[in-house]
């Protein structure tokens, strides 16, 4: 009994330091790519079209038009995200979303999971300097969310 | 594969691989004629000294609606009329403990205001670079023993509002050169800084994206020749620093405050990008 306790315990702890999140800092990219789950969770697509519709989250139809989205007035500062995932693969697109400065040199593109450096980083959209410990834009999960809607992307 | 691409090498492969690049959408074909009397210049060839960068200029009334675009035909239609009367009025009002009103000094509004908004913002006597309001308050407190007024209060717009349109139909003409050069080169650094957490510059969206959407904002060139102006979704006259304020405040950054340095710094910068078009002296935006 007392046995099962502890090796209950024990495994519960190797899978929560197996899949401890990757923090911004801690990301490595290999041309632009990011192989590695942050979260080691599967992203659910359904939350990720709602980050990608949602401003204050991803809002990535501010500047991409994604017809699988009802949301209106989508932008195109960048490219149609329509069949995204027949021209990248998830390690790519983890990448773009997580800072596709890594992917495309100079874009405009913000970096959804990055804490800085930045210049006069302000605390979301208050106009005031930001905290200290700033948070990035998404989640660990909700870039995975993200990346497994952008999968269902396909023409 | 590589997958570091340039910006412009990545627009033509898109282009080509899937039939369309980013569009640049055209700014309308349409001519600003005020009152069906003066035809206001909205489109020009670029300043020299945009060489690399744009070759064309254009005001934000070319890329805003036909309903919006007519409301700036027609001073009866204007909002910012209501602003214009206001300050026309103040102009003759005594104030202060001198017992003066601006006409006792300047003369008539329409006279002594001529051309003053096409020049700023300026350097003044003492090297400093003075924005409009700046000189307003220069004048309330040093010559009229009246309060200084708050950059951003209606009395203020009031005032910059009647003072502008006396420039309406003539271009902009700031000095970029001599005292003012240091300042300039000051704020055109801050025009091409990527601030805040979206790392974004004011040429990431002026520069780069003009004529297209940014969710449901058209992007004009950010051009300052049509303040002050009535912005509908506030209901109310907006400065041009309380519209960099909202810029720089977009790109989830820490803003400059209104009649900061940097802003008026900015303010000749981005002033010195539109010379070419006629000042709008109090235009209408969505
Ligand atoms: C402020 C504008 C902006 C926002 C917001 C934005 N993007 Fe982008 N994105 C771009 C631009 C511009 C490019 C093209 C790269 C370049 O040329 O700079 C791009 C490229 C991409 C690409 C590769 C394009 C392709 O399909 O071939 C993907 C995938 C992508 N973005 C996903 C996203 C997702 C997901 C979000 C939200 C979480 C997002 N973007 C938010 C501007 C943006
Ligand atoms: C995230 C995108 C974005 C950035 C970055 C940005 N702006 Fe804007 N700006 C807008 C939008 C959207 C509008 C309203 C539509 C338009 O005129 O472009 C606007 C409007 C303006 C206008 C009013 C133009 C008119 O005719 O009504 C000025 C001036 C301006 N911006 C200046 C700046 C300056 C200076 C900076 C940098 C400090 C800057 N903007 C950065 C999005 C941006």
């Amino acid at each position: 009994m007392k046995r099962h306790v502890v090796l209950a315990t024990a495994v519960i702890f190797a899978a929560g330091a197996a899949f401890a999140e990757t923090a911004p800092t801690e990301v490595t990219f290999e041309e632009g790519a990011v192989a590695q789950s942050l979260t080691g969770v599967p992203g659910n697509p359904e939350e990720g079209a709602k980050v990608a519709a949602t401003r204050p989250l991803g809002n990535c139809v501010a500047c991409h038009e994604i017809s699988a989205l009802s949301a209106d007035f989508q932008g195109n500062v960048g490219p149609s995200l329509n069949g995204a995932a027949d021209r990248w693969e998830e390690a790519q697109l983890r990448g773009i979303v997580i800072d596709a400065k890594h992917t495309f040199e100079g874009t405009v593109m913000p970096g959804m999971y990055k804490t800085g450096p930045f210049i006069r980083p302000g605390d979301a959209y208050t106009g005031k300097a930001a905290p200290a410990d700033l948070p990035p834009i998404l989640t660990a999960q909700q870039v995975e969310d993200v990346v497994a809607f952008l999968m269902t992307l396909k023409e | 594969m590589t997958l570091r691409f340039s910006r412009t090498t990545f627009a033509a492969m898109a282009a080509l691989a899937i039939g369309f690049g980013p569009a640049i959408a055209e700014p309308v074909d349409d001519e600003l004629v005020v009152n069906e009397e003066l035809t206001i210049t909205t489109k020009a060839a670029a300043a020299p000294h945009l060489d690399g960068h744009m070759s064309e200029v254009y005001s934000g009334w070319l890329f805003r609606t036909d309903e919006t675009r007519a409301m700036q035909m027609d001073d009866f239609d204007n909002p910012m009329f209501i602003y214009v009367e206001r300050g026309a009025e103040a102009w003759t009002t005594a104030e202060g403990t001198e017992g003066k009103a601006c006409a006792d000094c300047h003369g008539a509004l329409e006279e002594g205001m001529k051309g003053v908004r096409a020049a700023m913002p300026k350097v003044n006597a003492a090297g400093a670079l003075w924005s409009m309001e700046d000189y307003i308050n220069d004048c309330r407190t040093n010559r009229m023993g009246a309060e200084a007024l708050k950059w951003n209060s209606n009395e203020m717009k009031d005032m910059t509002s009647a003072i502008s349109l006396q420039s309406r139909g003539m271009p902009v003409n700031v000095a970029i050169d001599g005292p003012a050069a240091e300042f300039w080169e000051r704020g055109k650094e801050i025009y091409y800084t990527r601030f805040g957490q979206l790392e974004m510059s004011c040429a990431s969206c002026h520069e780069e994206n003009y004529g297209n959407n940014i969710r449901a904002d058209h992007l004009s060139q950010g051009q300052t020749n049509g303040f002050p102006l009535y912005r509908l979704k506030d209901g109310a006259a907006v400065s041009i620093h309380q519209r960099f304020v909202g810029c720089v405040r977009d790109t989830r950054a820490e803003t400059f405050a209104a009649g900061s340095q940097e802003f008026r710094e900015l303010e000749l910068y981005v002033a010195s990008r539109g010379m070419g078009l006629d000042i709008e002296g109090v235009a209408v935006r969505p």
